[in-house]
Parts: C-alpha cells; sequence; structure tokens
C-alpha cells in the first residue's frame, strides 16, 4: 500500500485547466502569450512524461557505466544550456567547454560526496553507491543549479569586461597583473552567479516552500524528515554552485587575458 | 635607449607595419599621421597591450626576456582616453605622495583635496592631468603619450609641457602623438609620420 495520493492523467489534465485558463485571460486581454504559454505547458508535460519513462528504464538496470553515461548527457545538454544565455561567449571550442567542464567536476565531486556520505544508499551490498535511483536525481538538482550560477556568472563577466575594458587596461597599464587588473570584474561576476544560491537559501522556509521538500511532504515523507533532506540538498547544491561558478570565472579570466598580461576580447565573439 | 624592429600586429583588418625606429635617452620623437592611421596601435604594440610581432628592447634588453608588468612599469602608455575601476582619484594611486606632488606641478591648488574627487565627476581634462600623475608616480623610464594635452586649455598645456620637458632632461625618452604642430616643434627635434599603418617621409 502507498501512503500518498496517487495522481491518474484526469487528475493532471485538471490542473491543466488553470493553464488553459490563464490562456483564455491572455488571449481577452490581448497579451499574445497564449501560444507560448500552451506550447510551454505542452513541452514540459512531453518531457517530463518522457523523462518519468526514462528513469523507470534506468532503475531497472543498476550499472556504473549506465549511471555515468546519463550523466554525462545531462552535463552535455546543460553545457549547451550555459552557452545560449550568455550575450557574448569565449570564442571556438573555450566557451561551451570551461562551463560544462566546470559543471561536470564540481556536480560531480559534491555528488559523490553525498553519495559516498549522508545518501550512501542501505545496505550497501544491495544497492551501490551508483545506483541511478539516487544518483540521478541528485545529480540532476545538483547539475540544474550550478548551472544556472555558472551561466549568469559568465554572462556576467563577458559583459562587463567588454564595458570596462578601459579600466582593466589602465591596471595592466600601471603594471598590474592580469589577476589583479581583472579583479573587480571577477569578483561581480562571482557575485552575481552566487546570487540566485543565496537567496534561495536565505528565502528557504520563509518566503517559499522548496519544491522537493514539498513533494516528499505530499508524497507522505513526514516533515521533520523531508526538511532535513531540502536543508542537505540546499547544502549540497550551494557547495557545487560556488565551485563550478568560481572554476568557470576564474578559467575564464585566464582565458580573456594571456601570459603577456593582456586583454584579449579578441577572444570573445 | 628604446629600439623597436619590425613591430607589426599579425593579421586581421587593423593591421599596420613593419615599423622600425629608435628614440635617444632624454629624446622626444613626434608622431603623427591622420587619424585611424594606426598611431594609437602602434603606441599599445610598444607597450605590448596587443598580441604584435617584431622585437622591441629597452637599453639592449629585450623585451621578451622581461615580464610584462616590468616592461610595462618601465615603458608607460597613456591613452587618449584614460581607463579608471574605481570610484574616486585616490584609490587609483598606487603613490598618492607622489601623485600629488606632481598634481601641483599641473595647476591643482590643493591635490590633497583631488584625492577625494569622484571620478564621475571629472572633466576631460582633469582626468588627463590626473592620469598623467598617476602614471608617472613611479620612476619611468620612456612615456608613451597619446596627445596627452587634447581636451586642456593653454594654461595647463603649458605646464604640461614643462613637467615633460622636465622629465626628457632627467633623462626620460618619449614618444608623442600630436596634432598640433606648434606644440611637435617645441618638444621634438624628429619625428615620425604614419601613413595607413607605414612609416613616410613628413610632409
Amino acid at each position: 500500500m502507498t501512503d500518498y495520493i496517487e495522481l491518474s492523467y484526469l487528475d493532471l489534465a485538471f490542473a491543466a485547466l488553470l493553464v488553459l485558463f490563464n490562456a483564455g485571460l491572455s488571449l481577452a486581454l490581448g497579451l499574445g502569450l497564449e501560444r507560448r504559454m500552451l506550447l510551454a505547458a505542452l513541452r514540459m508535460t512531453v518531457q517530463l512524461l518522457l523523462v518519468g519513462l526514462v528513469l523507470e528504464a534506468l532503475f531497472q538496470t543498476v550499472s556504473l557505466w549506465l549511471t555515468a553515461l546519463v550523466a554525462l548527457v545531462m552535463v552535455l545538454f546543460a553545457g549547451r544550456e550555459i552557452l545560449a544565455r550568455q550575450e557574448r561567449r569565449l570564442a571556438g571550442w573555450w566557451g561551451y567547454g570551461i562551463g560544462a567542464t566546470n559543471m561536470l567536476l564540481a556536480g560531480m565531486v559534491v555528488t559523490l560526496l553525498a553519495l559516498g556520505g549522508p545518501l550512501r544508499p542501505e545496505p550497501p551490498d544491495l544497492s551501490p553507491w551508483f545506483d541511478p535511483r539516487y544518483a540521478i536525481p541528485l545529480f540532476g538538482m545538483i547539475l540544474g543549479n550550478a548551472m544556472t550560477g555558472i551561466s549568469l556568472g559568465l554572462d556576467s563577466l563577458t559583459t562587463m569586461v567588454g564595458r570596462e575594458r578601459a579600466g582593466i587596461e589602465a591596471q595592466l597599464l600601471l603594471g598590474a597583473n592580469r589577476w589583479r587588473a581583472m579583479r573587480t570584474v571577477a569578483r561581480q561576476a562571482l557575485r552575481t552567479g552566487f546570487t540566485p544560491m543565496l537567496n534561495s537559501m536565505a528565502a528557504a522556509g520563509v518566503v517559499f516552500l522548496p519544491g522537493m521538500m514539498t513533494g516528499q511532504i505530499l508524497a507522505g515523507v513526514a516533515p521533520e524528515q523531508a526538511v532535513k533532506y531540502q536543508i542537505l540538498l540546499l547544502f549540497l547544491i550551494a557547495g557545487a554552485t560556488g565551485l563550478g561558478v568560481l572554476g568557470a570565472v576564474m578559467a575564464s579570466v585566464w582565458r580573456l587575458t594571456d601570459d603577456r598580461h593582456r586583454l584579449r576580447l579578441d577572444r570573445l565573439k | 635607449m628604446l629600439q623597436v624592429d619590425n613591430l607589426q600586429r599579425p593579421g586581421g583588418p587593423l593591421n599596420f607595419g613593419p615599423v622600425t625606429f629608435q628614440i635617444e635617452r632624454g629624446e622626444c620623437l613626434a608622431l603623427t599621421g591622420r587619424s585611424g592611421a594606426g598611431k594609437s596601435l602602434l603606441l599599445r604594440a610598444v607597450a605590448d597591450l596587443d598580441p604584435n610581432e617584431g622585437t622591441v628592447a629597452l637599453g639592449g634588453e629585450a623585451r621578451a626576456a622581461m615580464p610584462a608588468t616590468t616592461w610595462r612599469r618601465r615603458v608607460a602608455y597613456f591613452p587618449a582616453e584614460p581607463g579608471w575601476w574605481l570610484e574616486h582619484v585616490g584609490e587609483h594611486m598606487a603613490d598618492r605622495v607622489a601623485a600629488c606632488e606632481i598634481l601641483a606641478r599641473l595647476g591643482f591648488a590643493d591635490p590633497d583635496d583631488v584625492m577625494s574627487w569622484p571620478i564621475s565627476r571629472l572633466s576631460s581634462g582633469e582626468r588627463q592631468r590626473i592620469a598623467l600623475a598617476r602614471g608617472l608616480a613611479g620612476g619611468r623610464e620612456i612615456l608613451l603619450l597619446d596627445e596627452p594635452t587634447s581636451a586642456l586649455d593653454a594654461d595647463s598645456c603649458a605646464l604640461v609641457e614643462a613637467l615633460l620637458q622636465q622629465c626628457l632632461d632627467d633623462g626620460v625618452a618619449i614618444l608623442l602623438v600630436s596634432h598640433d604642430p606648434d606644440q611637435i616643434a617645441r618638444m621634438a627635434r624628429r619625428r615620425l609620420h604614419l601613413e595607413g599603418g607605414r612609416l613616410v617621409a613628413a610632409p
């Protein structure tokens, strides 16, 4: 037996009426948003249903290689997303590579830490640490947040170096090295990248109930346990976002300058 | 003292060179040419601020053998539009005492007060002179000056020229970009003329 309310497709259709209602409002008020709204809702439904199928199938097979492969595919998609969210980006493979590599490293380190420690599946002989049932949702959640942070940080960096070029070069001309000259913009980029993570930690529980926790409570988990899960997850997310943003911004600063301590805006496009 | 051989930008549409010239100790060499002739690009290349090819040496020491940070402390480039990265004048000065001394000579009545001025409220003439004080405080050997008096009135201009003359007397060498023939006549004995990125005989 289950101690949560099982949802039927009819339930979903009922909730979807709300989106239809919104679309109707948009139509009536001439906002022109109805098409995009319906498409987005449709896209979300199809994507999530498909992911549900994939996860069902994935959870049947407990294989290290399969888990790693799925995680890699997720990183590759997220890397594209980071690139798409930047107005100016590093030319060539660097733009994609720096975002994706740092996301992979930060996400992997933090996920492995969690799976090796607080979230070790029990008992270990029945379900190994790479059991996709734990590893994939955890990695996905961490990855998504790191992705948001990294794309914001890099977008801020690449926009700012163009605007602050004269100030950066003035410092270089006075004999500053590249790290020193880029400090102001790098710090601003880091700040921008960290902001969503800091905000969500500061507001969690007071302004909003985090989605994962709400989901667990609805699914019948005791609030006390759900809250612990949420806190753990926020710490993991903070760790991964911090590492990822720092790595990506510093690597980009390195790539935007050269060993003769010049600002290389020609490496942006 | 400063020896530049076959300096050029590698490829690209903003090309100039190869350019060869030298400046002696205590000499002011004027660099003229129409807007867009490549004067600023040439100065940037000497300061090693853009990728460039060719050899540059200071007193026999090759630039390539020196860290770029050391090079730019010895060979100081002053762009026509100086850059700033903090809010107030004083925060940009590594050596406030030396900077204040220079500001006093450039006609600022109360240099200590200048240190608290916000950058956003400086006139372009003030910016030019303050940037000069900022860059000169620290024992430079070569000055690459890109129109250092373009935003100044005649009086301030005379003060800047007097300061530069003092530098020359101290053995500093100057490469001076200027559109003012009188200033060139006052400051420099030799002149380079750039046309379409090439050095040509001065008209």
